[in-house]
């Protein structure tokens, strides 16, 4: 059968099939099972109303847990057995098999990276577009323009990307940007104020930023106060993992920029980009970037209209000025909407996989969790690895996960 | 803000311009490849494409045509014609006879060659060799050529992916394939999650939040841990890999996300109208055909753009659940992986590739822009 045909007796069978279920068996429910008729007739109708509920959530509840929820038991199942063994249980051997194969720390490393640096970049790109873009005339445009690749495919946005990275032997006019661009710098001042200054300066930037973020978590510790009086018993590992989380990007950072300064760089040389170690995790991670960007942007701006204007209007007349406002006023209250924006983003991140599959395939050191799973469940056939892997991508997710549920719980009371 | 209180801000000029950089940083991308797609093989490897707009100057190496060619006209011996193909619309602006020197001659002189031939060229390419005495050899003499030729783009990549029927790597038939998987998972999810939604939002009964909380949690559930149980179900019931197992894997795939935005959007919905048609003696069916329906319009369409972006956009679940080993069902993704891969330097095949499937999605989201911020702003948990 022509798959275009099958495809609208689907949509026929399937749209027609829901509405009739819902239509018939409401009917039986009235009609057959429970008739508002005779001696009976409250009780019925109040029993009519237990059970209608469910007859409009069935579908939807069988299709969650059937693809939903099942899988996540049955994944756990299949991460302690032993596929070649007739499913033997196996206990953590396949967890352990996994922790001993350098791809997997590999695609560790690589991921908690992207976990940091997209979310990061993609919220403050984001924030700085939605703040410029509200107060110019031709913002909508503008937004428009960056929302964008919201819409593109991450395989459109990968041949996009392999367009602007393409690299061309020394002699041949490059067809990349990236290396056109790169060719046109010779090591002069020039270079030296492009590829060394400014990195250099905005490493420079965020290792200040991770100080104040080290100062603010351990601050009332130090002076103690009154501050701490009514903390919940959690503040304290908060306050640790953020101290300790900054302190190492701190270190990292200033790492950087001692690499940045002194490192030798091939002038004149055409660079094949994604075969650089390291860097090549940027380059593909600037293509999640220019994606979710937009993102970031529409939800802060909608935030920032919402901000109430007396606030500002009364920071004026105290004498702030634009940044002051931006910083002090603005960006305060919309913290909650920033956590969200950032949370979001970091599940998109956990979950990449095509952009790394089309663009690399987990090659010259850039595997991640995803890619490597989908490694080991279709290429090497391994569903019990694949499966233990699929596992660490739930663990890390479930911090989000328990966060969201706590929140909505919160908001319906 | 600073017009508030009514003076004119310093940095107006500079929001500006860092605007203007910022727009033009995130359409480039997109833009290089738009008009990758409409240059020919040869353009795109001998100049970036941010050179197609500008006239461009090459140096090139033709022969005029071979010796016996020539026809004897008042007794000197001529061999004529143009060095360009038809149609090219390329100028000369200089030329020589010598690897040595390329631009010896200006368009309209003559030179002499060595054969003993004085050989004249034009700046439209056209040329004319004339000689005492008969031309011999077989090849034709050899002119260097610095030619400057107007933009040139053309349709040929697009007649080649979507119309060449003999093209078994055409784009068109991943083009309906695509199209067959999103329709029906983009209708379906909608109608089952819209009574659920219903249901979670109007209707009172024990377990409810339980429900709601369960539908925000599964909402980050990573997809990938459904691939292989869901995989050995579908073989284990005879549904395979194909169309029907696709359908039914994303409609439960967005499943969450559609129940979650229109259960908040119906939640909002007065509570008058529903009281009023139940006091009318409406019942739940009637209130959510007649009523939710209606209202609900604007969340139904950000829910429907979103899914359809999605499965669209799909490459994981497409190749777990339906592509199987023939290729038969390949949707435009997965070709386009596939071409990287086979023809990851022929950039006017993966750019055309890649522009026919971005181009729906473009257009929906630029015709119904409004529905998807406002899903964005009402599906991201707050």
């Amino acid at each position: 059968m022509n798959p275009a045909l099958q495809g609208l007796i689907t949509i026929i069978l399937g749209v027609g099939g829901c509405i009739g279920y819902f239509y018939l068996s409401n009917q039986f429910l009235d009609k057959v099972l429970f008739p508002a008729r005779g001696k009976d007739a409250g009780r019925n109708i109040n029993r009519a109303n237990m059970i209608r509920p469910w007859l409009f959530l069935f579908p939807a509840v069988f299709a969650l847990g059937l693809y939903l929820g099942y899988p996540v038991i049955e994944t756990l199942r299949l991460s302690l057995t032993d596929r070649s063994a007739d499913g033997a249980f196996v206990g953590l051997a396949n967890y352990s098999q996994m922790a001993s194969e350098p791809k997997f720390w590999e695609a560790m490393r690589n991921n908690m990276l992207w976990l940091i640096v997209v979310p990061a970049v993609s919220t403050a790109f984001g924030l700085l577009t939605a703040q410029l873009t509200d107060r110019i005339a031709w913002g909508n445009v503008a937004k428009s323009f960056i929302f964008m690749p919201m819409a593109i495919s991450f395989v459109g946005a990968s041949v996009i990307f392999k367009l602007i990275y393409d690299t061309r032997a020394a002699d041949l006019e490059q067809i990349g940007v990236l290396n056109a661009v790169w060719l046109s710098f010779d090591g002069g001042l020039g270079s030296f104020l492009f590829l060394r200054l400014t990195p250099a300066l905005i490493l420079l930037a965020f290792a200040g930023f991770m100080v104040y973020g080290i100062y603010i978590s351990v601050k009332p510790y130090i002076w103690s106060g009154n501050e701490r009086r009514g903390d919940a018993w959690w503040t304290f590992p908060l306050r640790a993992v953020v101290a300790l989380g900054s302190a190492w990007l701190l270190w990292l950072s200033v790492w950087s920029i001692v690499s940045v300064m002194t490192g030798t760089l091939p002038y004149g040389e055409p660079q094949t980009w994604l075969t650089v170690p390291f860097w090549n995790n940027f380059f593909l991670m600037a293509v999640l970037i220019w994606i979710q960007t937009g993102f970031a942007m529409v939800i802060l701006s909608a935030a920032l209209r919402g901000i109430p204007e007396e606030t500002i209007e009364a920071a004026i007349l105290d004498g702030a000025n634009a940044f002051q406002i931006f910083f002090k006023i603005k960006v305060p209250q919309i913290m909650g909407t920033i956590v969200v924006v950032w949370t979001t983003i970091t599940l998109v991140v956990l979950k990449v996989f095509d952009i790394v599959f089309a663009m690399t395939n987990g090659q010259w050191e850039t595997q991640v969790l995803a890619n490597y799973m989908y490694d080991k469940l279709f290429r090497a056939n391994d569903w019990g690895v694949g499966s233990a892997s699929a596992i660490v991508i739930m663990l890390l997710v479930m911090p989000i996960l328990v966060w969201n549920v706590y929140n909505a719980r919160k908001e319906m009371r | 803000m600073s017009s508030i209180a009514g003076t004119k801000s310093r940095l107006t000029w500079a929001v500006q311009i860092s605007v203007v950089v910022l727009v033009a940083l995130w359409v480039f991308p997109t833009v290089g490849l738009f008009v990758s797609s409409f240059r020919t093989a040869d353009q795109i490897t001998s100049s970036g494409w941010w050179a197609a707009m500008a006239p461009s100057e090459r140096n090139d190496t033709f022969r005029t045509a071979a010796p016996d060619t020539q026809v004897q006209e008042n007794g000197v011996w001529v061999i004529q014609g143009n060095l360009f193909e038809a149609g090219s619309e390329a100028t000369i602006s200089s030329w020589g006879t010598s690897s040595r020197d390329i631009s010896a001659y200006q368009p309209g002189q003559t030179a002499e060659t060595r054969g003993g031939g004085r050989l004249t060229v034009q700046a439209d390419g056209a040329y004319r060799m004339e000689s005492d005495e008969e031309f011999s050899g077989r090849r034709g003499q050899r002119v260097f050529v610095t030619a400057t030729s107007p933009p040139e783009f053309t349709l040929e990549n697009y007649n080649n992916m979507l119309f060449d029927p003999s093209n078994r790597e055409g784009m068109t038939r991943a083009f309906f394939n695509t199209l067959t998987v999103v329709i029906p998972a983009t209708i379906i999810p909608i109608v089952i999650a819209a009574f659920a939604a219903y249901a979670l939002a109007w209707m009172e009964f024990p377990g409810r939040a339980l429900l709601i909380a369960a539908v925000v949690g599964l909402l980050v559930v990573p997809l990938q841990l459904a691939l292989i149980p869901l995989l050995k179900l579908h073989l284990a019931v005879g549904i395979g890999k194909g169309y029907l197992g696709v359908w039914l894997a994303h409609t439960a795939f967005g499943m969450p996300l559609a129940i979650y935005l229109l259960r908040n959007y119906m939640v909002g919905l007065p509570r008058d109208i529903i009281e009023n048609a139940k006091v009318d003696g409406a019942t739940d069916f009637q209130i959510f055909v007649k009523i939710i329906i209606p209202l609900s319009f604007p969340a139904l369409a950000s829910f429907a753009i979103f899914q359809f972006l999605w499965t669209w956009n799909d490459l994981l679940v497409a190749m777990v659940f339906l592509i199987d080993a023939t290729g038969e069902t390949t949707v435009m993704t997965k070709q386009i992986v596939e071409l990287l891969g086979t023809r990851g330097g022929n950039w006017e095949i993966l750019a055309t590739a890649a522009f026919v499937s971005i181009l729906v999605p473009l257009i929906v989201f630029f015709a119904l822009q409004r529905y998807l911020v406002r899903g964005l702003l009402a599906g991201s948990v707050k």
